[in-house]
């Protein structure tokens, strides 16, 4: 009865990057190898290698953001690739148009990858049933459900920092009910073999049983870093107070904000993460985010090497990813 | 066509819940009402026979909910192709909702859609009136207008009444005379900008959930007024375990509370949804393994009285968008008779109990005079071959109203006539007829 995976094709290759949800944990270490051969890239003169030159791709965002759609073109143009920006929510959609019609537009246009950002949960997969089967689907972001590429840069930076994933204790910081970031990044730890996965939350911005995502719950911060060997503190948006989830910014940095004095609780090596960007007060204090435990910046330049493996792994040209060491 | 004078149907099992009949008999039919079962009356003569043998013969069916989109979205569905499919799925009573355009809060929209069913239908359409104006929720509609023009329940349709004071008002009023108030039980505030059940597949799809509690505390304010006003009150389309306990124990404390359940409620869970598979965004939200046993539970013990579609035909490209972004609903008149037979196959309820569901039991709820037969009554007759297995396809669905997540589904079981009034308004190309 189970359907198959959507997100690989029939050799069992990569063939959308929707979510790390039923993807196994060769996968996951596939795609950090790869991205660990492309980390030379950006320090060469020349800062291209030609595996996607001649690709189109379109970076579709329906939301906002800086961060990841600039990450997702400088990926795209080391790999040579062209690349086609569009900010839909400034566009065809408000004149009406679905989203299965801009679909079809652009595929019209021979665009062999797509990007996509949306606020629907699901819009991804969406994109990925109904694309063309020659187009590759990367999910940059869809509501509430899924941020891969997010969390796979996060788990680059950890095994960067920390070697193997078996014998880390992880703690998740903050709105893991409404984070993207947070599911993705508790799937690919376990996946991974990390030993215990916390989060760290008051009731109102966690899941109503939390333990199904496969992690410890703990309502005290102090309580819930003592011996972390990793913190990652999620943004927190400003309307979760309008929501009536939290009283205020000051009740929650009380609570739950990052300071030097709650972090030595954590293992004394323990690095601190953030997907950014920051409120500065309200997550954690100036001190910590610019500290000595911060790998907050560390996580954007890994950023494009994990994307550009994601996308010469799911247009099929990992072999030669490899070859570019 | 037909001459709706005289027919025989001969050699089926009939079934009639109602009257306790099960037994294989004959019927007799002339101007459009049954005459007699068993002997045929003295000098009858049949202009029509129906054999029936090895098949089940059971009432018309009844089902309490089914949007034709007419008036005012004849662009998607019209009251003549929603009850040709009604035909062919052995359904000859249909109970329209509200939430039409315009609103069914005048006598004028029942007169029109009325005259309209009478020029098309291919089965008898029940207008239900909406309890307040333009069902906003603030001025009680003209009820009693309403009812005499032919509605024969009121209810808010999919907004529940979000102010206690007019909900009360509302079923003092329709207590008074004697209406029937259909409530749909929600929380809108606890329901808030939810698209599933709030559990683990809305936590691992990020798919901000609906809690039970917007059903069950939208249940216990419903029952303290019912109790208060001593309105009769229908509770429709039932999601979730604790508000059929509820109910429960408030018939046992005989309160004049009754309760349907959607069809496909008690066959899909959450689990559907899986990769997000928008057929399944529904309203109420399919709900946990437990909620399904629940309502599966009270169904067989009679708390819930009777299964309706719900049917929703939606246009062609209404559930093509990410999941959050599409219509709710699914189109159901197809589905009713054979999900409803399928709990029989699953030892949920037996042949009778689960005819009794979609028949007489829907009526009852109304205190409508069909889903039965016995002499004098109005000649609405299903007849289906159970040993027929078949598939549901896309296909052969109509263009519109293909919005269903069970295609694909072995059903056994399949309409070969329906008789509305006496008429012959379906037969299968395979059934046998002379």
């Amino acid at each position: 009865m189970s359907k198959p995976n959507i997100q690989l094709d029939s050799h069992g290759r990569l063939k959308h990057f929707l979510t790390i949800d039923s993807l196994k944990r060769e996968m996951l270490t596939e795609i950090l190898d790869t991205a660990e051969s492309f980390t030379g890239v950006s320090e060469r003169v020349v800062k291209k290698v030609p595996l996607l030159r001649g690709k189109t791709i379109c970076n579709l965002f329906f939301e906002n953001s800086t961060r990841t759609r600039t990450t997702f073109e400088v990926a795209a143009k080391r790999l040579s690739a062209d690349v086609l920006n569009l900010n839909v929510s400034t566009s065809s959609t408000t004149k009406g148009e679905t989203l299965l019609d801009t679909l079809r537009n652009l595929e019209a246009m021979h665009v062999d990858m797509f990007v996509i950002r949306h606020s629907d949960s699901g819009a991804a997969h969406f994109f990925a049933t109904h694309a063309a089967p020659h187009i590759s689907v990367i999910n940059a972001g869809d509501g509430q459900h899924a941020h891969p590429t997010q969390a796979m840069l996060d788990m680059f930076t950890i095994r960067r920092h920390k070697g193997e994933f078996t014998g880390l204790r992880v703690a998740i910081v903050g709105d893991v009910l409404h984070s993207r970031v947070a599911r993705s990044q508790i799937l690919a730890l376990n996946t991974l073999g990390t030993s215990e996965v916390r989060v760290i939350a008051p009731r109102t911005l966690l899941p109503p049983d939390p333990r199904t995502l496969g992690v410890h719950i703990f309502h005290d911060l102090e309580e819930g870093i003592r011996d972390v060997d990793v913190v990652i503190m999620l943004r927190l948006q400003k309307e979760r107070m309008t929501g009536a989830l939290l009283p205020s910014e000051h009740e929650y940095f009380q609570l739950y904000g990052l300071t030097e004095k709650r972090l030595k609780a954590a293992k004394p090596d323990a690095i601190v993460m953030h997907p950014g960007p920051i409120n500065r007060g309200v997550e954690m204090d100036s001190q910590v985010a610019d500290g000595p435990r911060s790998v907050i910046l560390q996580q954007v330049s890994f950023g494009i090497a994990v994307r550009m493996a994601v996308m010469s792994m799911t247009m099929g040209t990992q072999a030669q990813g490899a070859a570019a060491r | 066509m037909n001459s709706p004078n005289s027919t025989q149907i001969l050699g089926g099992r009939l079934i009639d819940p109602a009257n306790g009949i099960d037994r294989v008999t004959d019927i007799f039919i002339h101007n459009g009402k049954i005459v007699a079962i068993g002997e045929p009356p003295e000098g009858f003569t049949a202009h029509h026979t129906i054999d029936a043998g090895g098949q089940i013969v059971c009432p018309g069916l009844v089902d309490l909910s089914a949007r034709m989109r007419e008036p005012g979205e004849e662009h998607i569905t019209t009251i003549a192709s929603e009850t040709a499919l009604a035909a062919r799925s052995g359904i000859t009573t249909l109970c329209c909702p509200p939430d039409t355009d315009p609103v069914i809060d005048t006598p004028a929209v029942v007169t029109l859609l009325l005259r309209r069913a009478k020029r098309s239908a291919r089965a008898r359409l029940l207008p239900i009136g909406a309890m307040t104006q333009q069902l906003a929720g603030e001025y009680l509609s003209e009820m009693v207008a309403l009812k005499r023009a032919g509605c024969v329940a009121m209810s808010n349709g999919y907004a529940p009444l979000a102010n206690t004071l007019v909900e009360r008002r509302a079923l003092e009023y329709a207590a008074t005379f004697g209406i029937t108030a259909i409530l749909r039980p929600e929380d809108r505030h606890l329901r808030n900008n939810g698209y599933a059940h709030e559990g683990p597949v809305s936590a691992r799809l990020g798919l901000p959930g609906i809690p039970e509690a917007a059903e069950s505390v939208a249940v216990a304010r419903d029952l303290a007024l019912a109790e208060h006003t001593g309105c009769r009150i229908h509770f429709h389309l039932l999601s979730s375990g604790t508000a059929a306990r509820m109910i429960e124990q408030a018939q046992q404390q005989r309160l004049q509370v009754s309760a349907n359940v959607a069809a496909h409620q008690l066959h899909l869970t959450e689990m559907d949804i899986e990769d997000f598979d928008s057929n399944c965004h529904l309203n109420p939200p399919l709900r946990s393994l437990a909620d399904r046993e629940a309502l599966r539970n009270a169904l067989a013990k009679g708390v819930i009285g009777a299964i309706c579609s719900d049917h929703q035909p939606l246009k062609a490209d209404a559930k093509e968008a990410p999941f959050p972004s599409t219509a709710t609903g699914m189109a159901g008149l197809q589905t009713l008779l054979p999900l409803t037979l399928k709990l029989v196959d699953e030892g949920v309820l037996g042949l009778s109990e689960a005819i009794a569901r979609i028949t007489c039991g829907p009526a009852d709820i109304l205190g409508l005079p069909y889903g039965r037969l016995q002499p004098g009554s109005s000649a609405d007759i299903c007849i289906f071959d159970p040993h027929r297995h078949w598939v549901l396809k896309r296909e052969a669905m109509p263009s519109s109203g293909r919005n269903t997540p069970f295609i694909g589904w072995e059903f056994q079981g399949q309409v070969t006539h329906t008789l509305f009034e006496g008429r012959s308004v379906f037969q299968s190309d395979t059934s046998t007829h002379s």
